[in-house]
């Protein structure tokens, strides 16, 4: 048994673009969820969105820069569009209505109506050549050290993932540093009350989510450069509830905690997958009463057990302090 | 300023210098008719009471004032300002504020942030004001006023606490507390006592007092009959959402249709 193989698997996801996509995405839920109070459960749709603006402006001859301002603004306004007819409604109504929507820009994505613009259920492959051929680093040179090495491929997308995820994190606590932060909390915490104070409660749960969907569209686009490959399956619902999980996980509602709950979210998820693979294989009993795919399941299991404890003892968050949450059940 | 006790002492009587004025106003909630007012004028810098008995239409009338609930017919003025169908944020802006019979404090914001939130100037509290920065001054200018109201509370020790881990009566005081950073021309206060230990209601209504004092209009809503005793300029009766009768409170007290309203019409008479 390789302990520091699981740790290196573990590691090298946490800080690998996988985890700064997340982490991208997990500030703008957090923005909508932990600060307004939205239940946006259609948040993968703003990624969507993002990837696809990007890579079909790409394959329809467009330079890539152009792409990215196309998946940037094509998200802000799904925020808009989605926002108008439904932020007036119910907190639950509301959450309804936007995994509906995001159900259907999906299926509509997939469908083979659309396929000769998205490419329907096979996606666009091979369309940020260009952001490669910016990487500094020799792309099949390794970095690190032992265990732990990344190729110079790797490195470059991980080295703008992360700049996007620290500029995405100051530009929120800017925001929520700001009175027009306080507002949004206030909302949260009572949307009449916020209203019988003069504030038009509505234009600043839409803004909201339209800046949150901006900064989430950013995890699609990081996805799809890293990647050179978008297709619908990879935005199904539960990309979604995975973000939500690591939003409270890290504490919804405190600045670093989005991107604090994408890395621990993703270094359990990725070190007890290494761990129960190598479990399966060298471990006799084991072996024999999971087959491998059941051992790669496993992980979904730990998982929820550790984010049960979690809610259990810390059920404000990792980063949220104990006097709001004890605020919070009075 | 005393109100005129001159004027006649019956619904819908003109008053001199009216802040509010109701016209016409009807809100039915399918087949009961919750709010029918034909007239109604609330005198300026005066204490008005509402009461009646339950399901008399306080709460709606409330509601249809602050933008909260739209009447089906029937407008009202603030002002002269007319102010039907906006919504409840603009009759807010428009220096009419109400507080929420279940106090609705902001649990998880500080009592400074609760304050600060309703501040009525900061250029802050919008997206663009936040992303350009340049509003510390006013956040000061509005600090200093609302550490100036808290301390007229009695809530200045209180000022870092959150404030869900406020007392039952602490948080009433804050609501009311908090809807003076809006600097409103009146002040609606939903049963502004229920829930509040004995001992503090005293306080709270000094604090309702001092609203009078420095200009402002108050219309609360009120089961406690001493309270309305104590404190009210003028009384309005509501009963199954007319106004039925209005006038000073010693003289709505010994008014007969008022004792019918809350007692009942057959009092007295034998039963077959």
């Amino acid at each position: 048994m390789d302990w520091l193989q699981i740790l290196a698997a573990g590691v090298l996801a946490t800080i690998g673009p996988i985890t700064a996509g997340y982490a991208l995405s997990a500030i703008g839920l957090n923005l909508q969820f932990g600060y307004a109070g939205l239940l946006n459960f259609g948040h993968v749709a703003f990624m969507l969105v993002g990837a696809y603006g990007t890579a079909m402006t790409v394959e329809f001859g467009g330079p890539l820069w152009l792409g990215l301002i196309v998946g940037i603004v094509s998200a802000v306004l799904l925020g808009l569009l989605l926002g108008i007819p439904t932020l007036r409604l119910r907190a639950d109504y509301f959450a309804i209505t936007s995994i509906a929507a995001a159900e259907v820009i999906r299926l509509v994505v997939r469908s083979s109506w659309a396929q000769p613009w998205t490419g329907g259920v096979f996606g666009i492959q091979g369309f940020a050549d260009d952001f490669h051929q910016l990487n500094p680093f020799p792309t099949a040179e390794l970095y690190g050290f032992g265990q732990f090495v990344v190729t110079g491929r790797s490195l470059w997308v991980m080295m703008v993932g992360w700049a996007l995820v620290i500029l995405a994190t100051l530009f929120v606590a800017r925001l929520i540093r700001s009175p027009w932060g306080r507002v949004l909390t206030a909302i949260r915490e009572d949307e009449d009350a916020t209203r019988s104070l003069g504030k038009n409660v509505f234009a600043y749960k839409l803004q909201a989510l339209m800046i949150g969907g901006g900064i989430a569209s950013l995890a699609g686009i990081l996805f799809a450069l890293d990647q050179q490959s978008i297709y619908p399956a990879g935005f199904e619902p539960r990309i979604t509830f995975i973000v939500f999980v690591m939003v409270i996980l890290g504490g919804a509602g405190s600045i670093w905690g989005a991107l604090l709950g994408a890395a621990v979210f993703n270094f359990l998820f990725f070190a007890t997958d290494s761990m129960m693979a190598r479990l399966q294989a060298n471990v006799d009993w084991i072996g024999a009463i999971l087959s491998p795919a059941e051992a790669g399941l496993i992980k979904y299991v730990l998982v929820g057990i550790a984010l049960m404890l979690l809610m259990v003892f810390r059920p404000q968050g990792l980063l949220r302090s104990r006097a709001e949450g004890r605020a919070d059940a009075s | 300023m005393r109100p005129d006790l001159d004027i006649a002492h019956e619904p819908g009587v003109a008053k001199p210098d009216p802040v509010l004025t109701i016209d016409g106003m009807r809100r039915a909630f399918g087949g009961l008719m919750a709010v029918d007012i034909a007239h109604l004028e609330i005198q300026r810098n005066t204490i008005t009471s509402l009461i009646g008995p339950n399901g008399a239409g306080k709460t709606t009338l409330f509601n249809l004032l602050t933008g909260f609930d739209t009447p089906d017919a029937g407008h009202y003025s603030l002002d002269e300002r007319l102010l039907v169908g906006i919504p409840a944020y603009r009759v807010a802006q428009h220096g009419m504020v109400r507080t929420f019979q279940l106090t609705k404090v902001l649990p998880r914001l500080t009592v400074i942030d609760n304050m600060l939130v309703a501040a009525k100037t900061q250029p802050g509290a919008t997206f663009r004001g936040a992303i350009l920065g340049g509003w510390h001054s006013a956040e000061r200018q509005n600090r200093e006023q609302a550490m100036d109201i808290l301390q007229r509370f009695g809530l200045a020790a209180m000022t870092n606490e959150y404030a869900g881990s406020l007392s039952g009566g602490q948080r009433k005081l804050l609501e009311m507390a908090r809807a003076l950073m809006v600097k409103p021309t009146v002040v609606m206060l939903d049963e502004p006592t229920a829930g509040v230990n004995p001992v503090l209601i005293q306080s709270l209504l000094e604090h309702v007092k001092d609203l009078r004092e420095s200009g402002m209009t108050v219309l609360f809503v009120e089961h406690d009959m001493d309270v309305v005793q104590s404190i009210s300029d003028w009384v309005v009766v509501l009963a199954e959402g007319h106004v039925i009768a209005e006038g000073p409170p010693t003289v709505i007290a010994r008014n007969p249709a008022v004792i019918e309203a809350y007692l009942g019409k057959h009092r007295g008479e034998d039963v077959d």
